[in-house]
């Protein structure tokens, strides 16, 4: 079995372009060469509308490649992985679902039978402590909270590929560390790989194996950096480890030059 | 701890006295609303009937509140030339309802499926634009050449009239979903099917019940219109026979049983929407 040896998710040489509504071709990402070990949580970062997002969908499988390729588990992706879990960046909870039948929504929607998709559903609901509103509609939650409904409807799935898009960039900067501990912890009892895409340099390094900085719109990879603090680690204390201070620097040295590109093509654009 | 809770005390008890203030306040102004909507009906009919009396107006043409009363109270004590009060109604609701129900049920699949499936909409979209145009009342005396005198050309004229604005809103619904909950319900191993029932109808479902109001009031025009051009029952004959005899105040008497009739409806239409939708937030001050 080659299977077992592979990485988990691979980019080869992929590209995506999408036609825009005047014909012509708008090239997202371009010639992405990409590695995530089993195991491995990889942080992305870059400016925004850079292409973080698209890099994903093409992972999950919710769109197709238009150059190279993409490999999950060593084969090619075609169409959506039963292994994969995604947490999107708005709020994607279903309205009309109570909290416990939203997270029941992935068992069922895989054929378990009701009973186990409830108690399945009933367990990731009191890890991320929320026992007590499965009841509660989302729109009786606060964001922190749809959140975390959202995080327990993915992991009830047991994904081996987590791919996370800016999950925490609408909540307050208190919730979002809560989040990020809560999700570290969710994460090390797994062994998933995660796939987490941010703008937020800090919040990259405190949480990742591997930092990838994508160059400006259309984007590809432009380095990749290896976070060696020691876990468990706190998101709130880890911060303030003059190793964090270190790397953050060396990140953000090339980091802030890509972002600096965008701006001023933003600048451009609306001049 | 007393100086505290002394403290505390004070402005406790104003804001108490606030919000009491507040809800007499909220009070206060419903009793006027209700007043001055008494005060507008009353003000109205007593014109209408002061008018009529005084020979202002022609009693004979615009009849008053007072003979439409009688006629009202004369159809429920003694019936109607074509039978009791009750049975007029009931035919005509039943046709309505019969014509609202297939009208819905046709309106909200095609809506949904045309919405989902591209190559239908593409395909169909046309002729239902074209249908959509035509004026479909004037469908009504062809229903009545069709299926003749009895319900059946009337729940046929419902069915045109409620089908086009609950299909036109199904088919917006499924087309609004949100992308992002198709995207999720899909990477949750959601398959097409699924994603059509619980993901598209659901959200689509607020989109329908707005079209379910208006359109029962189309099914009970359609009801109304085949009974008015030909029928045995209903209200609508009951319309078109006042007219033949030159009777105003029957006319007017079919009109406000009508409304009750429609009002009725609503107002279950309402409460079955309430129990449906209790997902959804509240809108603060969403009184209708
Ligand atoms: N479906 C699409 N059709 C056309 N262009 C798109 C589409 N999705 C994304 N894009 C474009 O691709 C670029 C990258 O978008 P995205 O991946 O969402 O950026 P990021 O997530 O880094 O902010 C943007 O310029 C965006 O306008
Ligand atoms: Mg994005």
């Amino acid at each position: 079995m080659t299977h077992d040896t592979s990485p988990a998710i691979e980019l080869r040489g992929a590209g995506k372009a999408f036609r825009t509504p005047s014909g012509a071709l708008h090239t997202a990402v371009r010639e992405l060469d990409l590695t995530v070990e089993r195991g491995e949580f990889v942080a992305v970062v870059g400016p925004t509308g850079c292409g973080k997002s698209t890099t994903l969908t093409l992972v999950s499988g919710l769109e197709e490649p238009t150059e190279g390729e993409v490999l999950v588990g060593g084969e090619p992706v075609r169409g959506i992985g039963r292994d994969v879990g995604f947490v999107f960046q708005q709020d994607a909870v279903f309205p009309w679902r109570t909290v416990l039948s939203n997270v029941m929504a992935g068992p069922r929607f895989r054929g378990a039978a009701k009973a186990e998709a409830r108690e399945r559903a009933r367990d990731w609901l009191a890890r991320v402590g929320l026992s007590a509103f499965e009841d509660r509609y989302p729109h009786q939650l606060s964001g922190g909270q749809r959140k975390r409904v959202a995080l327990a409807a993915t992991f009830v799935n047991d994904p081996s590929i987590l791919l996370m898009d800016e999950p925490f960039s609408a909540l307050d900067v208190q919730t979002r560390a809560l989040m990020s501990d809560q999700l570290l912890e969710l994460w090390a009892g797994t062994g998933s790989s995660v796939v987490f895409v941010t703008h937020d340099l800090e919040e990259s390094i405190a949480l990742a194996d591997k930092v990838v900085v994508m160059t400006a719109g259309p984007a590809t990879v432009k380095e990749v950096f290896t976070i060696d603090l020691p876990r468990p680690r706190k998101v709130e204390e880890v911060r303030l480890e003059p190793r964090f201070v270190e790397i953050y620097r060396e990140i953000w040295s090339s980091l802030g030059e890509e972002v600096r590109i965008t701006r001023e093509r933003g600048a451009v654009h609306a001049a | 701890m007393p100086p505290e809770s002394a403290a505390l005390a004070r402005p406790v008890s104003k804001p108490a006295d606030r919000t009491a203030a507040r809800a007499r306040a909220v009070r206060n102004r419903t009793l006027l609303v209700q007043g001055c909507r008494l005060l507008v009906l009353a003000a109205v009919l007593g014109l209408w009937e002061w008018f009529a009396r005084t020979g202002v107006i022609d009693p004979f043409n615009f009849s008053m509140p007072s003979r439409i009363w009688d006629q009202i109270w004369t159809w429920t004590a003694h019936g109607t030339a074509q039978g009791s009060l009750g049975a007029q109604i009931w035919a005509t609701l039943y046709e309505a309802l019969y014509g609202w129900a297939i009208g819905v049920a046709a309106g909200v699949l095609l809506g949904i499926a045309l919405g989902r499936v591209r190559f239908l909409a593409d395909v169909f979209g046309p002729y239902v634009k074209v249908l959509n145009a035509m004026p479909r009342i004037v469908l009504a005396p062809i229903f009545l050449i069709w299926f003749g005198l009895g319900p059946a050309s009337k729940i046929a004229s419902a069915v045109v009239l409620v089908f086009f604005p609950v299909f036109f809103n199904a088919f917006q619904g499924a087309r609004e979903v949100d992308r992002n909950l198709v995207a999720n319900a899909r990477i949750l191993g959601a398959s097409d099917r699924r994603v059509t029932f619980q993901v598209v109808i659901p959200s689509a479902t607020s989109w329908i019940f707005t079209s379910l109001h208006i359109s029962f009031g189309f099914a009970l025009i359609g009801a109304i219109v085949g009974e008015y051009i030909g029928a045995t029952e209903g209200i609508g004959l009951l319309v078109a026979n006042s007219q033949g005899t030159l009777n105003s105040a029957g006319v007017y008497a079919a009109m406000v049983i009508l409304a009750v009739v429609a009002l009725a409806a609503e107002g279950l239409l309402t409460l079955v929407e309430k129990r449906l939708f209790r997902w959804k937030p509240v809108q603060p001050g969403a009184e209708r």
